[in-house]
């Protein structure tokens, strides 16, 4: 097979696992110190998305509607914590899993409620059209917007990365994400990490709104992008940041080439499994993902 | 506090106010999950239409409408629910049934049928229901998939400066992978025998908001047309998809669940040039569309907060919806008695019955609006008109007038799969040489 | 007083092993199924039966079936829908394929099938654990409709995908009222029930639940990990099978693969957590729960606006709605986070010192 077009199915493919990172990063974020495998980021991502973009279209400055957003998120993080976690410290992870489907649907429906369920467009000025350089020299089409998430996807792992190893609070953090009630005996204030991790993800919600908001439009189908991210933290481990990029880029790839190399031969459409195929031959070589922890059960 | 609920309470229990001069008509729509643009624009076009009618005309004949909202969640389940619960709403239960969804539109066939419900399924459902004597209570009105896949067709023939320049061109259909995706494939096969020309189908897994891989294969094979059949999402990440690879959007043909407001808006000015076909106008001109502003929003009323929505493309859909049952009671009380409320069975008669001609659309303000409708006990479908029109950007502008499908094929298919379901079912279809 | 053991002795092996040791419980029983089986029928309208507690009775039996592996044996997944799918799918072609099949043989062959399904993908849970096996479940979830929607054998290649339920008939009846219906779907689960609690009492249900708990030291004690986990998984399909042939034979009649998304797994996951893990009343009041509160909102709502007269949105009255069920299912976690079972159960040992708790 032609190998330009090749390559531009692995580029095309490598840049949309960055997309499914961003979001996959939301999810490893708490239950790295939370130890909540949390539904509710896919909504988490919606309401984020459209509180900015009908901020902005109600016409408000870009850069203030971005303030205020992060500033809904992060009350958003506070009332979570106060009203949903906080009655539940110490309960099974199910429990609290299930409270963040809970959560989910009153995020939707709020964000419905503010703002209407009607779809909106956003513009973040990096045009997604193919560089036209790339694609007369070589013949591939590989799009500015891609690169630009995958920058921003680069930069945000470099930071949270660094809060999580060398600050006070990253590591705060990593002790209760360990044992709430262990963190809680060595005066681990549990409520304010919560908080803040909350925050922090609903910022990284917001940053993968933007970028899914751009691409598809600011519509409810955003909160399906999560179902895009689950097999990224399978491969790469639920509480490891670089395992959600490196895991989004494998998916992304293996799943572009699948689609196009293998697809047609059984009818196509294959992708909305192959992903969760593949991260599952990789889970049954490495049962805990690329950069889980791994558990020793002791009887 | 306790006052307050005491008086609720009390206010509830004098309830049972259903005078008997009403007609009900449900409103099992959906207005929350990704489908609910569709749903809530749909659903507030044939509320403010009825709504509109009761304010100006005082009902029909007399005869006021009601309606109660029913949240499917465009989910099979609540549909058929919903569908129970209103059934028998007094005076004379459920009139007639829009499910706007084709899952649910097939869970009601049997349902429907046996309780003597008609059921409406404007532009969706099953295609086959079309043969009457099969599905006496199923009207998949205007116009059907196949119709619409027929009408594509032609209209590729024609920008292509007629149908033997069909011959050899490579035409591609992405789909929505599910049983409302598949539907255009066996007529767009069958024609591709005809015509000549290369169909290749790309599927897009559910919900569609990566479509990467797919419009890579676009690209790889560079055809001529794509015929986009998407829902939701798919239709504005399709069309970004395409600018990405630099495919030309005039190029794009959209089915009419692909073609609203709502689909081209999210792609920005990746959208611009797209076409998609349509069974009905948009606009805020028509002077029917007028009475609705007039006697309903300018009230305080009507079912939209956000006003630059009426007279999109799913507000005017749901018009045309409300007009043809509207035109349908009509009827049915012509027949049965004047000023009376009908019950399901007349209101299948009045269906059966309808002739919404030009100089009909004319009184009723729906000129270009709508095609023109003659619905028959042989023929459900009564129309099988297609409009083309192009997003330039800002809006749909209509680009040519109401085109014929190729009824000859469809309808050949229609009554071999219709007649393969009466096998399976054990029907025999009905003589409507003998009916009225 | 009325709720109170004392006095029941039990003198034999057999008394003391039966299903419902006490004396109450076994009445409380009888008075249920016969309610069920008798009155309801008879004072429930068309509407209730069909719409209500069909639905209810069904989705009940599917969580169940995944209480089962997820209460009982520990094993989190989110495929339940597709092997509701494969149950519906495969109780459609037995139906079909084979001719003078007894309706209930073609439930058994769907149930079947979906076992074997389940017992495919329960082959991870060998190695992988927790979350990581729910999200791997999701594998099957989407290969499982993918393949019906591709290979046209499953609806005898109708060019939508979408197959009709034949019509039911046992010795020669006609199964076509929605009492007759609700009859057979009741006979089906109540049976299922039955078995599934005796079978958590035998031997097979203790080494489900010692491999729940902890399954390192299950098999230091000589529970063979790879059967249990396994057999967990193909009895649970093996109710969601049939769970689903009875979706599209008793309730929806018309189906496409689009009625079994990820959406309903997720929604029997909650009926499962809701109604109280590893319990079987819990499956039966978690769906409860789950199917009809959404309903009764929707109608309240409805009602309460037209008692108050005040005309609002619909737009707004659905999200509103979504919001109080979502908020709902906070609270009862809060207050009970284990579940609607828990409660009955609390209530029940309150029961035995009323009226006199001192």
């Amino acid at each position: 097979m032609d190998f330009s077009f090749f390559v531009e199915v692995l580029a095309g493919g490598l840049l949309a696992g960055v997309m499914y990172s961003l979001v996959a990063l939301g999810f490893v974020l708490i239950y790295k110190a939370s130890g909540v495998f949390n539904f509710a980021q896919g909504a988490m991502v919606f309401f984020a998305a459209l509180t900015f973009v009908s901020l902005v279209e109600r016409g408000m400055n870009a850069w203030l509607a971005l303030a205020v957003t992060l500033a809904a998120m992060v009350v958003l993080g506070m009332t979570i914590e106060r009203v949903v976690l906080r009655p539940l410290v110490n309960q099974p992870p199910i429990t609290l899993f299930m409270a963040t489907i809970g959560l989910t649907f009153v995020l939707e429906g709020l964000s419905q409620l503010a703002w209407g369920s009607q779809p909106h467009n956003l513009e973040l000025g990096v045009p997604d059209v193919p560089m036209e350089w790339l694609s007369q020299q070589w013949n591939i089409n590989i799009s500015q917007f891609d690169l630009f998430a995958a920058l921003v996807a680069g930069v945000l792992v470099g930071v949270l990365a660094v809060f999580f190893q060398k600050t006070r609070i990253g590591r705060a953090l990593r002790a209760v994400a360990d044992d709430h009630q262990a963190a809680l005996a060595v005066g681990i204030p549990l409520q304010h990490i919560w908080t803040i991790v909350w925050g922090v993800a609903g910022f990284v919600a917001l940053v993968a709104g933007l970028m899914w908001g751009a691409r598809n439009g600011v519509q409810y189908s955003l909160t399906f992008v999560a179902l895009k991210a689950l097999p990224v933290l399978l491969i790469g481990g639920f509480e490891s940041i670089p395992g959600a990029i490196l895991g989004g880029l494998i998916i992304g790839a293996t799943e572009k080439l699948a689609e196009v190399y293998l697809g047609p031969m059984v009818g196509g459409g294959i992708e909305s499994w192959f992903a969760y195929v593949v991260a599952l031959l990789f889970l049954l070589v490495r049962p805990e993902g690329m950069f889980g922890e791994k558990h020793i059960d002791r009887v | 506090m306790k006052r307050i609920v005491l008086a609720a309470l009390a206010a509830a229990l004098a309830l049972p106010a259903w005078a008997q001069n009403e007609q009900f008509v449900p409103a099992n729509f959906y207005w929350v999950g990704p489908y609910a643009p569709g749903g809530s624009g749909f659903g507030g076009g044939i509320i403010d239409y009825m709504a509109m009618i009761n304010e100006r005309d005082g009902g029909v004949n007399g005869v006021k409408l009601t309606w109660e909202k029913c949240e499917t969640e465009y989910n099979n389940a609540r549909g058929v629910e919903c569908y129970e619960r209103v059934k028998k709403h007094p005076p004379t239960g459920a009139t007639v049934i829009h499910p706007l969804s084709t899952g649910i539109t097939y869970s009601l066939i049997d349902k429907a049928t046996a309780d003597h419900i008609p059921v409406i399924s404007l532009g969706y459902g099953r295609t086959s229901a079309a043969d009457g004597r099969v599905f006496p209570y199923i009207f998949p009105l205007i116009t059907t998939y196949w119709s619409q896949a027929t009408v594509m067709v032609k209209y590729m023939g024609q920008k292509s400066g007629g149908m033997d320049k069909l011959k050899g061109k490579k035409i591609v259909l992405v789909y929505h992978d599910s049983a409302y995706g598949k539907e255009p494939i066996p007529v767009l096969t069958e024609q591709a025998k005809e015509y000549g020309y290369q169909l290749t189908t790309i599927a897009v897994p559910h919900p569609g908001n990566e479509q990467q891989s797919q419009w890579l294969q676009v690209r790889q094979i560079k055809p001529d047309y794509v015929i986009l059949w998407g829902w939701g999402v798919m239709n504005p990440t399709a069309l970004k998809a395409a600018a990405k690879i630099g495919y030309p959007r005039d190029h794009i043909i959209g089915v009419w669940w692909s073609g609203a407001e709502e689909d081209v808006l999210p792609a920005g000015s990746a959208a611009k040039g797209f076409i998609s076909a349509g069974f009905n106008a948009p606009g805020t001109d028509f002077p029917v569309m007028k009475d609705i502003q007039k006697y309903v929003y300018a009230k305080g009323k009507g079912e939209f907060e956000d006003k630059s929505r009426i007279g999109s493309i799913y507000h005017t859909r749901g018009v045309v919806a409300g007009i043809v049952t509207v035109e349908a009671i009509r009827l049915a009380q012509a027949k049965y008695g004047k000023g009376k409320p009908i019950t399901g069975e007349q209101m299948r008669w009045g269906i059966e019955h309808l002739n919404i001609d030009d100089k009909r659309l004319k009184e009723l303000g729906a000129t270009g609006l709508m095609p023109t409708l003659k619905v028959s006990c042989n023929d459900h479908e009564g129309s099988g008109l297609v409009k083309f029109q192009q997003w330039d950007g800002a809006k749909w502008k209509v680009l040519t007038d109401w085109m014929e499908p190729d009824r000859k094929l469809v309808r050949s298919m229609v009554e071999a799969d219709a007649s393969q379901y009466a096998k399976e079912k054990g029907i025999t279809p009905r003589n409507c040489s003998a009916d009225e | 007083m009325l709720y109170r053991e004392a006095g029941q002795f039990k003198s034999t092996y057999a008394e003391d092993q039966q299903i419902f040791p006490i004396r109450q419980d076994r009445i409380a029983m009888v008075v249920v199924l016969l309610f069920a089986f008798v009155v309801v029928p008879l004072i429930g309208d068309q509407y209730w039966l069909s719409a209500i507690i069909t639905p209810f009775l069904i989705l009940a039996l599917a969580t169940l079936g995944l209480n089962i592996l997820t209460g009982y044996a520990g094993q989190l997944s989110l495929g339940t829908a597709a092997f509701m799918a494969v149950g519906a799918f495969m109780a459609y072609n037995a139906e079909l394929r084979i001719p003078g099949m007894p309706i209930v043989g073609s439930f058994i062959i769907g149930g079947l099938c979906a076992a074997a399904v389940g017992f495919v993908f329960g082959l991870p849970s060998l190695r992988i654990k927790g979350f990581y096996l729910a999200v791997a479940t999701l594998a099957c979830q989407f290969f499982v409709l993918w393949a019906i929607n591709r290979v046209g054998w499953f609806s005898n290649h109708s060019s939508s995908g979408v197959i009709t339920a034949q019509k039911i008939e046992i010795l020669g009846y006609a199964v076509v009222t929605p009492a007759a219906k609700y009859l057979l779907t009741l006979a089906i689960v109540a049976v299922m029930a039955l078995a599934a609690k005796n079978l958590m009492r035998s031997e097979t249900g203790r080494a489900f639940m010692a491999v729940r708990d902890m399954d390192v030291a299950a098999s230091v004690i000589g529970i063979p990990m790879m059967q249990t986990k396994l057999l967990a998984f193909a009895i649970s399909s093996f109710y969601c099978g049939v769970a689903g042939a009875l979706y599209a034979f008793c309730y929806l009649g018309t189906v496409e693969p689009e009625a079994f998304t990820l959406d309903l797994s997720f929604r029997i996951l909650f009926m499962v957590i809701i109604g109280g893990v590893g319990s079987i009343l819990g499956s039966f009041l978690g769906a409860a729960f789950i199917t009809l509160f959404p309903i009764f909102l929707d109608r309240g709502s409805e009602w309460l606006s037209r008692a108050l007269d005040v005309e609002i949105q619909s737009a707004t009255v659905s999200n509103v709605e979504l919001m109080i069920f979502g908020g709902l299912i906070i609270f009862f976690l809060i207050v009970e986070p284990n579940g609607l079972a828990r409660l009955w159960q609390i209530a029940k040992e309150k029961l035995r010192l009323w009226p006199f708790p001192h």
